[in-house]
C-alpha cells in the first residue's frame, strides 16, 4: 500500500516542512479517518480491515505528531537525519538551565502554598517561552540550522516536562 | 418507491439489502436495545410495552432463567438467586467489590481471576450473568425485526478497563450476538445527541448511571464525532445514592444488621425514595420488616442532597481532570449533554450547571440516548448508509505500561490517545545469559504497580543467551477500535526470533468461555461441527460478497490479468462452499483473502487520494 510508504505530512497531504496549516491538517485528518478508519471496514474482507487497522493507526500517530510543535520538529529532524537524544544530551545554556531551576522551585512553592492559581500563571508563562522556543524553530528550519533546532526541541521537549509536572501538581491539590 | 443506494468507498454494503443490526446499552440498573428503522432510532419494546429491561437476572427452581421485571421482583423474595447490578463485576476480582456485607449473593473468591456468585443453578461468572441478559435483548430483537441479526453495538462506560470491556465482549459470544463494536457510552449518547439537534462545537456528555460515571469531551463537526477526552469512575452510579438513604434509614431507625431479605427490599425502598425525591419536597419510608419491627420514617428532599453531597463532588473530579486533558476551558465548552437515570436528580442538575456556568441539555431521555445512539452506529457499521457522513474517533480512557525495575510501570501509551493505536517500547536483558524475560502489563494512572490494574503477565523465551544489555526486546502494545488491547513482544537483535502476542482476558480463558458457550447451547459434538460449517460458509459468504462489491466498484484499479485472477478465485470459493468440507472453504478463504490483498491496498489509496481532491476542489468553490 502506498499509504503505509508515506512520511507523517505526506500522509497528511501536507508539505514536508516545519510551518504547517493546523487547520488543514485537522481538516485531512478527519477526511482520512473518513476513508480507512476500521468503522469504515466492519464488513469487509479480512485484508480490508487489516489494513485500515494499520493506516489508520498510522493516520493517528502522524496526527499527533504533527499537531504538537515538539513532536513536529523532533520528526522533522529525524527525517533529516538527525537524533535529537533528548536522553542522552542534557547539556544546555546557563541562562535556561537557572530558568529551569527558578521554575521548580515556584512549584513546590506553589504547591507547599497550596496555591493554584500561581501555578496557573507559572503554566501561563512557560507558554509564552514555548512560543517563543517555535517561533525560533521556525527561522532554525529555514535556515537548515538543525544543531540548533536540535536544542530548541530539547528545550521544549524540557517545557513540555514541567508543565505535566505543573499539571499534576494542580490535579493533586485539587483532589 | 425503489431508491438508489450508492456505496461509499471503502463500505462494500451488498444494495438492496437492508441488514438488521442493533444497539444495545448494557447498564447496571436496566438495560435497553434499539435499532434503526426507516431512518429513525427506535428502542424497542417487549410485549408488555415495556422499554426498559431491569438488568436482573433469577435463577429458578426449576432450572429456568427469568431476566427483567419479573427476575426484579422476586429480588427480596429470593435475594441470593436473584443477581443484579451484576455490571459493577464485570472483570473485577473480589479485592475490588469495595463492600460486600451489603450484598447478599454468596461471592467465590477465584483468586486473582474475576469474582463468581454462587447461585442455586450452580457457580456463575458476571460474564454468564451478563450473557443471560444480553440473550434477552436479542430474542426481543429478533422477534421485533423478523430476521436473523446482523451483529450489534454493544456499549460500555468509557471509564471501562480492558478487563472489564474484554468481559463484555465474552458475555456477547456467549449470547450468541456478533458483535460490531465496543462503543463508549457518552460516545452513544453524543451520536444520538448531536444527530438529532445538528450540533457543532465542543460538548460535554455527563453520564451518570446506576453503577458507573463517565464524563466526556467531544468535538462535533460535520458528522465526525472525535472524542478528545474521557474521565470517570467505574464504579460510582446512583446504586451508592440508594445506599447512602439505606445506611441513613439504619442509623435513623436504629436497626441492627439485617438479613439479606430486608436489606434487599429496604434498598429497594431507598431507590424508590430517591426517585420520588427528585420531584417532591418530602418522602415518607415505611417498612415491615422480617422481625416484625415496623420503619416508619422521613426523609426530606433537602437531607437527600446532604447526605449524598460527597457523591456530587465525586463525579466533579473526574471532569476537571477530562478538561485538563483535553485543554479546554469552562467557557469553550458549547453544551453539557446529560445522559443517565440518575442525573434526573435535581441536585446534579444543579451542581454541573453551577460548574459550566450554564444549563445542561436534558431534552433527550437520559435512560434512552445511549440504546439511540448505539443503534445508529450499528446501523452505519452494518453497512446500511444513511446521508450522514457519521464517524467515531474514541480515546483509549486509562493509560497502559509494563512494569519495570523496583515495581513501577513504565507507560507505553497515554491516556485519551484516539484509537486505533499501536506504540513499540524497546526492553533489553539485565543479566548475562539471560533467555526469558517475564512481562507484565498493567493498566492506570498511578506509578506503582500494585497501584494499577494487571492485565497480563506473560513470558518471553528462547532469547538467545548474550551479555547484559545486548538484547533488543521490543514490546507492542496494540489497541483496536473497540480499545481492547493485544501485546506482542519479540526478541529482534538476533535471526532468532520469539514471539508472543497475548490478548487479556481477566480471570475467563479462551477454554472456559468455549465450555461455558458448550453448556449454554447443550451442544453436542455434532451440533458443533455444524456450527463450525455454518460459521465458515458464512464466512465465505460474506468475503465473496465483499470482493464482488469491491470488483463492481474498483474493479478499474486491476488489469485483466489481476481481475480474472481474483474472478477465478471467488469461483473456486463459491463451488467450495456449497460442499461439506469446512476445512477446504476455510482454505479458499485464505487463498481468496491472500489474492486481494494487493486489491484491497489498491482501493484504500485510491480512496484517498480521491477523498483528498474532492476536499481541495471544495475549498475552490468557496
Amino acid at each position: 500500500m502506498e499509504l503505509l510508504q508515506r512520511n507523517y505530512f505526506e500522509l497528511m497531504g501536507l508539505p514536508t516542512q516545519f510551518e504547517i496549516d493546523l487547520t488543514l491538517l485537522d481538516q485531512h485528518y478527519r477526511t482520512l479517518q473518513s476513508e480507512v478508519h476500521p468503522d469504515r471496514f466492519v464488513t469487509a474482507s479480512a485484508n480490508e480491515r487489516l489494513q485500515s487497522m494499520q493506516v489508520a493507526t498510522q493516520a493517528n500517530e502522524a496526527y499527533q505528531t504533527l499537531k504538537n510543535t515538539t513532536a513536529r520538529a523532533r520528526y522533522l529532524l529525524q527525517l533529516n537525519g538527525v537524533e535529537t537524544l533528548e536522553e542522552s544530551n542534557t547539556a544546555m545554556p546557563a541562562d535556561f538551565l537557572m530558568l529551569q531551576m527558578e521554575w521548580r522551585e515556584a512549584i513546590d512553592d506553589a504547591s507547599a502554598a497550596k496555591d493554584v492559581s500561581a501555578l496557573d500563571a507559572l503554566l501561563i508563562e512557560i507558554k509564552q517561552m514555548a512560543k517563543v522556543l517555535s517561533q525560533d524553530l521556525s527561522g532554525q528550519f529555514a535556515e537548515k540550522a538543525y544543531t540548533q533546532a536540535s536544542e530548541s526541541v530539547r528545550k521544549l521537549s524540557f517545557i513540555d516536562k514541567i508543565s505535566a509536572d505543573i499539571n499534576r501538581a494542580i490535579e493533586q491539590l485539587e483532589n | 418507491m425503489a431508491l438508489l443506494q450508492i456505496a461509499e468507498p471503502g463500505m462494500s454494503a451488498a444494495p438492496h439489502q437492508h441488514k438488521l443490526a442493533i444497539g444495545i446499552d448494557l447498564g447496571t440498573t436496566n438495560s435497553l436495545v434499539a435499532t434503526v428503522q426507516s431512518g429513525m432510532s427506535t428502542v424497542l419494546q417487549d410485549e408488555h410495552g415495556h422499554a426498559l429491561l431491569p438488568s436482573v437476572v433469577r435463577y429458578l427452581e426449576d432450572g429456568n432463567i427469568v431476566i427483567g421485571h419479573s427476575a426484579q421482583a422476586a429480588q427480596s423474595a429470593d435475594p441470593k438467586n436473584t443477581i443484579s447490578s451484576v455490571k459493577r463485576f464485570m472483570g473485577r476480582g473480589i479485592n475490588d467489590i469495595p463492600d460486600t456485607t451489603h450484598i447478599p449473593y454468596k461471592f467465590r473468591d477465584t483468586g486473582a481471576g474475576m469474582v463468581q456468585i454462587e447461585t442455586r443453578a450452580g457457580i456463575k461468572s458476571p460474564v454468564e450473568i451478563s450473557g443471560e441478559i444480553l440473550r434477552a435483548l436479542k430474542t426481543r430483537a429478533e422477534k421485533a425485526l423478523g430476521g436473523e441479526l446482523t451483529g450489534a453495538v454493544i456499549t460500555v462506560p468509557a471509564y471501562f478497563d480492558d478487563a472489564q470491556r474484554q468481559a463484555t465482549k465474552d458475555a456477547a459470544r456467549l449470547a450468541g450476538l456478533t458483535v460490531l463494536r465496543l462503543l463508549n457510552e457518552p460516545t452513544a449518547a453524543a451520536v444520538a445527541y448531536g444527530l438529532d439537534n445538528a450540533s457543532e462545537g465542543v460538548y460535554v456528555i455527563y453520564d451518570l448511571g446506576g453503577g458507573t460515571f463517565d464524563v466526556s469531551i467531544l468535538r462535533l463537526s460535520k458528522g465526525i464525532f472525535e472524542v478528545l477526552a474521557t474521565n470517570g469512575d467505574s464504579a460510582l452510579g446512583g446504586d451508592d445514592f440508594d445506599h447512602r438513604i439505606f445506611c441513613w434509614i439504619l442509623s435513623e431507625a436504629g436497626l441492627p444488621p439485617l438479613n439479606q431479605e430486608d436489606t434487599r427490599a429496604l434498598l429497594t425502598k431507598a431507590r424508590e425514595v430517591k426517585e420520588w425525591l427528585s420531584e417532591n419536597p418530602e418522602a415518607q419510608i415505611t417498612s415491615v420488616l422480617s422481625t416484625g419491627k415496623l420503619v416508619n420514617i422521613k426523609l426530606t428532599a433537602d437531607k437527600l442532597v446532604e447526605l449524598t453531597q460527597t457523591l456530587v463532588t465525586k463525579t466533579l473530579n473526574p471532569t476537571r481532570k477530562a478538561l485538563r486533558d483535553a485543554g479546554l476551558t469552562i467557557e469553550e465548552i458549547k453544551g453539557v449533554v446529560m445522559v443517565g437515570g440518575a442525573t434526573r436528580m435535581p441536585q446534579i442538575r444543579q451542581a454541573v450547571a453551577e460548574f459550566f456556568k450554564q444549563e445542561p441539555l436534558t431534552n433527550l431521555d437520559p435512560d434512552k440516548v445511549v440504546a439511540l445512539g448505539a443503534a445508529i452506529q450499528a446501523n452505519v457499521l452494518a453497512g446500511n448508509r444513511s446521508d450522514d457522513d457519521l464517524l467515531l474517533l474514541d480515546v483509549i480512557p486509562l493509560s497502559l505500561g509494563l512494569e519495570t525495575m523496583g515495581g513501577l510501570v513504565e507507560r507505553v501509551i497515554p491516556r485519551n490517545a484516539t484509537l486505533p493505536l499501536a506504540r513499540a517500547q524497546d526492553f533489553t536483558t539485565f543479566k548475562d545469559g539471560q533467555t526469558a524475560m517475564s512481562i507484565h502489563v498493567l493498566q492506570g494512572e498511578r506509578e506503582l504497580v500494585s497501584d494499577c490494574r494487571s492485565l497480563a503477565k506473560f513470558e518471553l523465551r528462547g532469547i538467545p543467551p548474550m551479555a547484559a544489555g545486548a538484547a533488543r526486546i521490543r514490546v507492542t502494545f496494540q489497541v483496536d477500535a473497540d480499545g481492547l488491547l493485544s501485546v506482542t513482544a519479540r526478541e529482534q537483535s538476533s535471526g532468532v526470533v520469539a514471539d508472543i502476542v497475548v490478548k487479556p482476558s481477566y480471570g475467563l480463558s479462551e477454554d472456559e468461555i468455549t465450555n461455558m458457550l458448550k453448556s449454554s447451547f447443550g451442544a453436542a459434538e455434532q451440533d458443533k461441527e455444524a456450527r463450525a460449517l455454518r460459521e465458515a460458509i458464512v464466512d465465505a459468504e460474506r468475503l465473496m460478497e465483499a470482493i464482488n462489491a469491491a470488483l463492481a466498484q474498483d474493479g478499474h484499479l486491476l488489469n485483466a490479468n489481476e481481475k480474472s485472477a481474483i474472478e477465478s478465485q471467488v469461483q473456486a470459493l463459491k463451488t467450495t462452499s456449497q460442499g461439506t468440507d469446512k476445512d477446504s472453504i476455510i482454505e479458499a478463504v485464505e487463498a481468496l483473502n491472500h489474492a486481494t490483498e494487493n486489491f484491497a491496498g489498491r482501493r484504500m489509496d485510491a480512496s484517498v487520494k480521491q477523498a483528498f481532491a474532492g476536499q481541495d476542489l471544495n475549498k475552490l468553490e468557496l
